[in-house]
């Protein structure tokens, strides 16, 4: 037997052993289409091949989760009043790296289509972004480039992009994460399923023709990495947002079409993935055609069609003899549903081209990759600078005005305005607050009391220094976020951006970031609904700091009650939740934006009290419902100074403190200790709270009150519209577009 | 009164115009898809933002040839009322109904953000319920709203009243600050010679609840109101 040459086996990412296993269980060798079928399938993009065994660590059930983990295009929550809220987030990192405007747009794209494959009007987007620092001309290209890329295709598609975060890092230059979230609303018993249903019910496309654009981009481009990105670019997707729209107003007719049995997105690996996923689901087999598939280019062969990635399609499966009324319903969009296959009784994937049969493979065979269990080993560095001795950093001879304003001019914490005003965040008419403006993101639910809190989050310098604190950090920092604007956080997505797995330094982070997801999730009572993974992710041989992103649900059932983080009136209390004084801890420094800002370090580990955080979050939540806040902020990046401006320049009213600090002052004003949330309150509700913090268990402590137009915190003392300057000019936009 | 919301492949206010004609202003708020040729009686026809045919070609430039275009310009030739807003501004635009274009807007960027408005003339049928120079503020959502006419265009829309709407600081003068998008004059709406067709590029369908963050809007449906039932 000769054996197959290396380099196809690379272009595919499957290693030999992998190839081995395929013809072991065939009992014969793949021929090139149905090679091509499992180097998609297999790769990490679809098969999940590193981090499969790793997932399952995730709590996934709880009463409001309408389906398993991963047995749907995206997760489902039922939050009441007949209706189901389905989200998802993923990543199209390695496609932005190399065409920055359409990668980001057919992100935008392709996590919309995997909403509205369950029937749900997609009604939010958010996006989690990381890139290299602004000195460099390519990050600045990339931001350029992902930004409009994102304005470009989300704007078209009337979606409101309502919340999000940027963050800016050494370790993402020349790979960007993109990753994008999208939420979408049905009617509970209107949700779609991807499945094929009985034998002899047909298979049909709908939207785009199908060209070369893509191929390869589950197994090429996000299974490996790459050093010529050049030469990948032919893998990326071009997308056609108009198309989209029109493919979200028809879809959703057609989900309320009887003879409908179910829909599925094609996203990654195309055809191939959409049509084998749908008959693992229904428990059958397809057959294929592709001589029928509509085509946008000339001469194409059975492997391009079945691997090609052309946005805008989606897979419908009809039951027989509908065909004529679907397209009746189509026609009004001037679509026309092509039929392309049925579905077979025996669980094989059948390919043919006309009359020849060009694949013939078991679904059980194409769905099962070999799993990997790897042993991690954690990395040198990280443990060394776990335990630098962060108490050998001598305090600064700068005065903690200028450490201040500088904190709130880097990009990290500054106004990311002149990005999100690209965005059309109000579209569909039910963004209660604009970006910016609260900690989540608030989308009302017409028809109801109730609003959806959305959130990002996800540190990667705490995941660095060590992945389990991180990954539970993570967590908490979405779930506080949530519960800032009064919501209860119901159900979680996460998107798990990481290196190369087969590295054993990065297979560590990758499970211990997952293990502390999961026992955060746990304490916190949030189960994992759905989500992504993205490997791989490495440019000229260095590795992204580990990034897992948290997208967190929320709900909140009287929107009357959504709280934001401006500071409302003079004379209000400020008052700290979650911590008992100003106490200046040196190990609060641990991976905050002050050290990296003005020691160049990223050095310490970070800490987290998990059940604390439960009830700092409820403690927020209860004093929100019973309407006793003002305001709440939630303390992150730049510690608690940082916290109480934003509140402040949000609202333009000035703050002064009555407390005295006690330790190392640098800390007490910008370690970023968690498990903190900075509220305001009428001083007549003082009480009323410190008694339920008692009934909690909270530490809480007042701090000063919101007064006159200077802010002053100890001994800082600005005024807030110069606070206002710093944080607005953070990001110089006209830089990073090249203008003058 | 009957408000007949015209709707083409890329639309996407659409439902806003419905529900905040229909719940908040509560009139009898209904679509009309592009295909169709007959307003069902309309007393106003509202074009609604979005990106029609994906903008593909130059905004409003495709959907001005849908079959409704037609009964559009018949009916407002007879002096029905046509409110553009956003991408219907644009389509008014291309099919003549309104003169001038409107280009990128300068920075070539999208904008979506709150704006201020001086209502320069309150005897349009869209206007009725503002005061004289009055500030409104209203969102505007859109990356081509840079309006441009010849110089005696403008001439002509600003000696016979036609700028309805222009982009000011919150004081009402037309800085260069306050205009979001490079527009001739600041200009964010005008209204056609014999002033039942209004175009505009912010979104008065976006500023209907003070929930939402305002309620400036309700001035533009209720003057329409008003006016249809003063007819």
């Amino acid at each position: 037997m000769k054996a197959i040459p290396q380099n196809i086996l690379d272009e595919i990412a499957l290693s030999r052993e992998e190839y081995d296993l395929i013809t072991d269980r065939l009992g014969r060798e793949p021929n090139p289409l149905e090679l091509g079928m499992f180097g998609a399938l297999w790769s990490e993009h679809c098969g999940y091949k590193h981090s499969k065994r790793l997932l399952e660590f995730f709590p996934s059930t709880g009463p409001k989760v309408l389906f398993p983990p991963g047995s749907e295009n995206a997760g489902a929550i039922d939050i009441g009043d007949g209706l189901a809220v389905v989200f998802k987030i993923e990543s199209h990192n390695h496609p932005s790296a190399i065409e920055p405007l359409q990668g980001a747009a057919t992100g935008v794209g392709g996590i919309v289509r995997d909403i509205l494959a369950m029937g749900a009007r997609p009604i939010a987007l958010l996006n989690s972004l990381r890139f290299g620092p602004l000195d460099e001309s390519n990050n600045r290209h990339l931001v350029k480039g992902v930004v409009s890329g994102i304005s470009w295709y989300g704007n078209c598609i009337g979606v409101p992009d309502v919340g999000g975060e940027i963050f800016f890092s050494e370790s993402y230059s020349g790979n960007p994460i993109v990753n994008a979230l999208c939420v979408g609303l049905v009617e509970k018993d209107k949700l779609i399923r991807a499945t094929v249903g009985e034998p002899g019910n047909l298979l049909l496309l709908v939207g785009s023709g199908t060209g070369r654009d893509g191929i390869h981009g589950a197994s090429g481009l996000a299974s490996r990495t790459f050093d010529d990105e050049r030469e990948m670019r032919p893998a990326v997707q071009v997308g056609n947002p108009f198309l989209e729209k029109v493919l979200i107003e028809a879809c959703l007719e057609v989900a309320t079409f009887d003879g409908l049995v179910g829909m599925q997105d094609l996203g990654a690996a195309g055809l191939t993935s959409s049509a084998v996923e749908c008959a693992e689901k229904g428990g059958n087999g397809i057959k294929i055609d592709v001589s029928k598939v509509s085509r946008r280019e000339q001469g194409m062969n059975p492997y391009e069609i079945m691997l090609s990635e052309s946005q805008e399609r989606m897979l419908l499966i009809i039951k027989p003899g509908e065909k004529d009324r679907l397209n009746d319903m189509l026609a009004k969009w001037d679509l026309t549903a092509m039929e392309i296959g049925h579905v077979l009784p025996e669980s094989n994937v059948e390919v043919y081209d006309g009359l020849k049969k060009e694949a013939s493979l078991p679904v059980e065979i194409l769905t099962h990759p070999k799993l990997y269990r790897l042993k991690g080993r954690m990395p040198e560095a990280s443990r060394k600078l776990r335990k630098f001795p962060l108490s050998n950093l001598k305090p600064l001879e700068i005065s903690s005005n200028q450490i201040l304003l500088s904190l709130l001019k880097s990009p990290n914490i500054a106004s990311k305005a002149m990005i999100y005003r690209q965005y059309d965040h109000q579209v569909q008419t039910n963004t209660l607050q604009k970006p910016g403006t609260s900690d989540a993101a608030l989308v009302r639910i017409k028809g109801t009391q109730k609003a959806l809190a959305l959130s990002t989050d996800g540190n990667s310098r705490f995941c660095y220094l060590d992945p389990y604190r991180g990954g539970m950090i993570a967590v908490a920092e979405a779930c506080r976020n949530v519960s800032c604007v009064g919501a209860v956080p119901v159900a979680l997505t996460d998107c798990l951006n990481f290196g190369n797995p087969e590295n054993p330094e990065i297979y560590y982070q990758l499970e211990w970031a997952i293990r502390g997801i999961s026992k955060a999730c746990k304490v916190l009572g949030v189960p994992v609904v759905g989500g992504n993974v993205s490997l791989y992710n490495e440019s000229r041989g260095n590795p992204i700091d580990p990034t897992p992103v948290i997208g967190v649900l929320g709900v909140l059932e009287e929107l009357a009650r959504a709280t934001d983080l401006a500071f409302k009136d003079t004379g209000d209390l400020v008052v700290m939740l979650g911590d008992s004084g100003i106490n200046g801890r040196v190990r609060d420094l641990a991976g905050s934006e002050y050290i990296k800002l003005f020691y160049g370090l990223v050095a310490g580990r970070p800490e987290i009290d998990l059940k604390m955080e439960a009830k700092v979050q409820l403690l927020c939540r209860r004093a929100i419902d019973q309407g006793l806040i003002q305001s709440a902020h939630d303390c992150s990046e730049g510690g608690l100074a940082v916290t109480i401006a934003e509140s402040s320049i949000a609202s333009g009213l000035g703050f002064i403190s009555s407390i005295d600090m006690s330790g190392r002052h640098d800390a007490a004003l910008f370690g970023e200790a968690q498990s903190r949330i900075v509220v305001s309150v009428k001083p007549q509700n003082f009480e009323a709270i410190w008694n339920m913090a008692n009934d909690i268990e909270v530490p809480i402590v007042e701090l000063g009150r919101v007064h006159g137009s200077a802010f002053r915190l100890v001994d800082i003392d600005l005024p807030v519209k110069c606070l206002e300057e710093a944080w607005k000019q953070g990001i110089d936009w006209p830089g990073i577009v090249g203008q003058t | 009164m009957r408000f007949g919301i015209l709707v083409f492949p890329g639309t996407w206010s659409d439902t806003d115009c419905h529900h905040a004609l229909g719940s908040i202003v509560e009139q009898e708020a209904y679509y009309i898809w592009h295909k169709d040729t007959d307003l069902l009686s309309a007393d106003c026809i509202v074009i609604p933002g979005g990106f029609s045919y994906g903008d593909y070609l130059r905004c409003g430039a495709i959907a001005r040839f849908s079959p409704i275009m037609d009964s559009v310009r018949e009916f407002a030739s007879k002096g029905g009322l046509v409110i553009g807003i956003c991408n219907g501004f644009q389509i008014l635009c291309e099919a003549g109904l309104l003169p001038g274009v409107l280009m990128r807007n300068e920075t070539l960027e999208f904008r979506c953000q709150p704006v201020n408005l001086k209502v320069e003339n309150v005897s349009t049928p869209f206007t009725m319920s503002c005061k004289q120079d009055q500030v409104i503020t209203i969102p505007i959502s859109h990356g081509e709203g840079n309006y441009y006419a010849d110089k005696s265009t403008l001439e002509d829309l600003e000696n016979q009243g036609r700028i309805v709407f222009r982009y000011t600081d919150s004081k009402g003068s037309p800085t260069l600050a306050s205009n979001p998008n490079g527009s001739s004059r600041n200009i964010a709406g005008i209204v056609n010679e014999t002033g039942n067709v209004l175009g505009m590029m912010p979104h008065p369908e976006r500023a209907v609840e003070t929930l939402l963050g305002g309620d400036d809007g309700i001035y533009i449906f209720e003057s329409i109101v008003t006016f249809l039932k003063s007819r």
